[in-house]
């Protein structure tokens, strides 16, 4: 962020020569102005997933280590099926964002920075969409 | 904001902030950084989880491919340490949930939260396994 400068000398000499409020002066100079939405997001991705993260390590547990038949039965159930599609992708969109400002509070150079972006959306939707495709051909019986 | 104004400026001697080898570790600010870690670790698990589960939709041979893979000794350690992983952050995330709404900043309870993530996480990992494998 630019620093406001403290009405002080040349500063304030500029303050009194200009019609324009302190306000005025300094809107626009700050961030990209569309980070509240991702930081709500990121807030409301984090509340749905305390539940489903339980219900997932539990699930996990449970089909650790049984067998081929045991599982697909246990995915195939609509309430399994379904809180493990809204897992995966709310989590999809929870990982995209963090990973998000872990980017951008590490790269600063313009094209490493925006190159991490659109990897990260890559990755994470890659991930996602993979994860959500084979819950639903367990559950629909592929 | 670009580089280029910030090197325009005239330079003076300014203080500037001590940076973490500075710091002596303190709780709150280990369980920040391990709440950013497990969430990076945690991005790439979740290519695993995708792993086994196109292998479990794949069928019988690829399912028994990924579970001897994840019953080995080092699949079982990357499961222990991912389900750790998850429940620290999931524990992280309550505590920062918790602080959001503006509590939880006195140095008692921004401490005994810190504590309580840590703790809460192992104790719960260690627990779930335990059941996870008595039921067996």
């Amino acid at each position: 962020m630019r620093s406001v400068e403290k009405p002080s000398g040349k500063a304030e000499a500029e303050a009194q020569r200009t019609l324009r409020t302190p306000l005025g002066r300094v809107r626009g100079l700050g961030s990209a102005k569309s980070g509240t939405g991702d930081w709500i997001a990121t807030r409301i991705t984090s509340i749905a997933l305390v539940p489903l993260t339980l219900f997932f390590v539990v699930l996990i547990v449970a089909l650790n280590g049984r067998p081929y038949a045991e599982v697909i039965d246990t995915l195939s159930s609509p309430f399994v099926a379904i809180l493990f599609l809204a897992t995966i992708l709310i989590t999809t969109v929870h990982m995209h964002l963090g990973m998000q400002v872990i980017i951008e509070d590490y790269v600063h150079a313009d094209l490493p920075k925006f190159a991490l972006l659109i990897g990260n959306w890559l990755f994470s939707w890659a991930v996602g969409l993979a994860a959500a495709f084979a819950v639903l051909k367990i559950a629909f019986g592929g | 904001m670009s580089e280029s104004h910030l090197k325009a400026r005239p330079i003076s001697p300014r203080p500037l902030s001590p940076h973490l080898s500075i710091f002596r570790p303190l709780i709150t600010m280990m369980m920040s950084i391990v709440h950013r870690i497990t969430g990076a670790a945690l991005y790439f698990g979740m290519a695993l989880l995708a792993w086994w589960l196109l292998a479990a939709a794949t069928g019988p041979g690829a399912f028994e491919t990924a579970n001897d893979f994840l019953g080995s000794w080092f699949g079982r350690l990357i499961l222990f340490g991912f389900t750790w992983a998850l429940l620290h952050h999931l524990l992280g995330g309550i505590r920062h949930l918790i602080w959001d709404t503006g509590a939880g900043y006195s140095f008692k309870m921004r401490n005994g939260l810190a504590w309580a993530t840590l703790i809460g996480s192992v104790l719960l990992t260690l627990l779930l396994w335990i059941v996870g494998y008595a039921l067996r």
